[in-house]
C-alpha cells in the first residue's frame, strides 16, 4: 500500500523541491507517514526549504556508506510529527550513490512509511536515474514557459522508456492574468502539448517567497492560494477526487466591462 | 482591457499561440530520437525502395512525422503514378 513518488521536472527551478517540501506536509496532515527524500547530491536544498538545516547530523550518503543506521540519517519535521526528511550530501556528487543503492532505499523506506517523496535533481542524467530507479510513479513540475514543457516532454518520454506509469503533471506559478491576455500558455494548450494527465496547477504566489524565506511551508499558512493548491494536490495523490481550482484574474470579464463603460460594482 | 480591444480589432496572434505551435513542431522531432540527416536518409531509403517497384511522383510526394496523444507516427504520402516497372 505504501508509494514511492518521484517528483521530477527536467529543467531546473520549476518548483520540484518546494513542491516536495508542500506536498509532504500535506499528505502528513492527512495523517500519513512521509519521508521526504533529497536526491539532489551536492545541491541540497529541501533541508532549507522545510527550515530543517540545523538539525542535519548524518545524509543519504553517510547512510549508504555504512556511518549511521536509517534512522538516524533521518530528521523529523518540527510541525508535524509523522513527517522526515533525508537529506542529501552536500559536499560529494551525483557519482556518489547509484540505482541499486536507491532502489533499496525506497524498499526500506517503504515499510516504515506510507507515502515516500523523492525530490529528483535538475536534468536528465545519472542523478535524475538514480532518483527514478525505486519509484513506483512520477508527478512532473512544469511553468507555462517553452523551456520548461519542452524539458517535461523529455522527461515524459525517458519515464516511459523505464516503464513507469504515465505520469501526472503539475502546472506551477500560473499567472491567471496574463492567461486572461493569451500571453501565457493555459492549463489546455499545456496539457494538449504534453498528452499527461493534470494533477493540480499552483498559481504564481508570493507567499512561496515568504514562507520560504523563514523556512516554513506555504500549505501550513492559511488563506494562501498556492497552500490550498498544494493541499488539493496532496489530497489527489491519495486517490481523493478534488474539483480544480478557479484560479482568480484580477478582474472577471464582466467586471472589466461594467469599468470600462463606468459602472462601479459599490 | 485596452489590450482586450485592441486584440479584438487587431489580427495579432496571441503570444501564447505561438509558443504552442513552436513547442508542438519540435516535440515531434524531440520524441522520435532521430537525428535530421537520418530522418532525411531514411525518407530517401524509403522513396528508393517504393521506385524500384513502381514510378512515382516525386513532386507531389510528402513524407513527415505526425504526433499525437504521445505516439509518434511516420506519415506517407507517396502518389503513384502507375504500371510496374518490370
Amino acid at each position: 500500500m505504501s508509494e514511492v513518488i518521484v517528483i521530477t521536472s527536467g529543467k531546473g527551478g520549476e518548483g520540484k523541491t518546494t513542491s516536495t517540501a508542500n506536498l509532504g506536509a500535506g499528505l502528513a496532515k492527512l495523517n500519513y507517514n512521509v519521508v521526504l527524500v533529497d536526491t539532489d547530491i551536492g545541491l541540497r536544498n529541501l533541508d532549507i526549504v522545510m527550515g530543517l538545516e540545523n538539525r542535519i547530523v548524518y545524509d543519504l550518503i553517510d547512510y549508504f556508506e555504512g556511518r549511521c543506521k536509517l534512522r538516524q540519517a533521518l530528521i523529523k519535521d518540527k510541525r508535524l510529527n509523522n513527517l522526515f526528511l533525508l537529506p542529501a550530501a552536500q559536499t560529494r556528487d551525483k557519482t556518489a550513490i547509484n540505482a541499486e543503492q536507491m532502489k533499496k532505499l525506497c524498499s526500506e523506506l517503504k515499510e516504515q512509511f506510507d507515502y515516500v517523496l523523492i525530490d529528483c535533481p535538475a536534468g536528465i542524467e545519472q542523478g535524475f536515474k538514480n532518483a527514478v530507479a525505486g519509484a513506483d510513479r512520477a508527478i512532473i513540475i512544469t511553468t507555462p514557459e517553452v523551456s520548461a514543457v519542452r524539458d517535461a516532454d523529455r522527461v515524459i518520454g525517458l519515464l516511459e522508456e523505464m516503464n513507469l506509469p504515465r505520469p501526472k503533471l503539475i502546472i506551477n506559478r500560473i499567472k491567471p492574468a496574463m492567461v486572461e491576455r493569451g500571453e501565457m500558455m493555459n492549463v489546455k494548450d499545456i496539457l494538449d502539448i504534453l498528452g499527461i494527465d493534470l494533477l493540480g496547477v499552483v498559481p504564481e504566489d508570493e507567499n512561496i517567497v515568504i514562507t520560504t524565506n523563514r523556512g516554513d511551508l506555504v500549505i501550513l499558512k492559511e488563506g494562501s492560494e498556492a497552500g490550498k493548491a498544494y493541499s488539493n494536490i496532496a489530497k489527489r495523490l491519495t486517490g481523493e477526487e478534488v474539483p480544480f481550482l478557479q484560479l482568480k484574474t484580477k478582474y472577471s470579464f464582466r467586471e472589466s466591462l461594467k469599468r470600462i463603460i463606468g459602472i462601479r460594482n459599490n | 482591457m485596452i489590450d482586450f480591444i485592441a486584440r479584438f480589432f487587431k489580427k495579432d496572434k496571441q503570444s501564447k499561440d505561438l509558443a504552442k505551435e513552436r513547442l508542438q513542431l519540435v516535440l515531434i522531432h524531440d520524441r522520435i530520437n532521430l537525428p535530421p540527416y537520418l530522418l532525411e536518409q531514411m525518407k530517401e531509403e524509403l522513396i528508393g525502395v517504393i521506385k524500384r517497384f513502381t514510378e512515382i511522383d516525386e513532386e507531389a510526394l510528402d513524407i513527415g512525422i505526425e504526433s499525437s496523444d504521445r505516439t509518434v507516427t511516420l506519415v506517407a504520402n507517396i502518389p503513384l503514378k502507375g504500371e510496374k516497372k518490370v
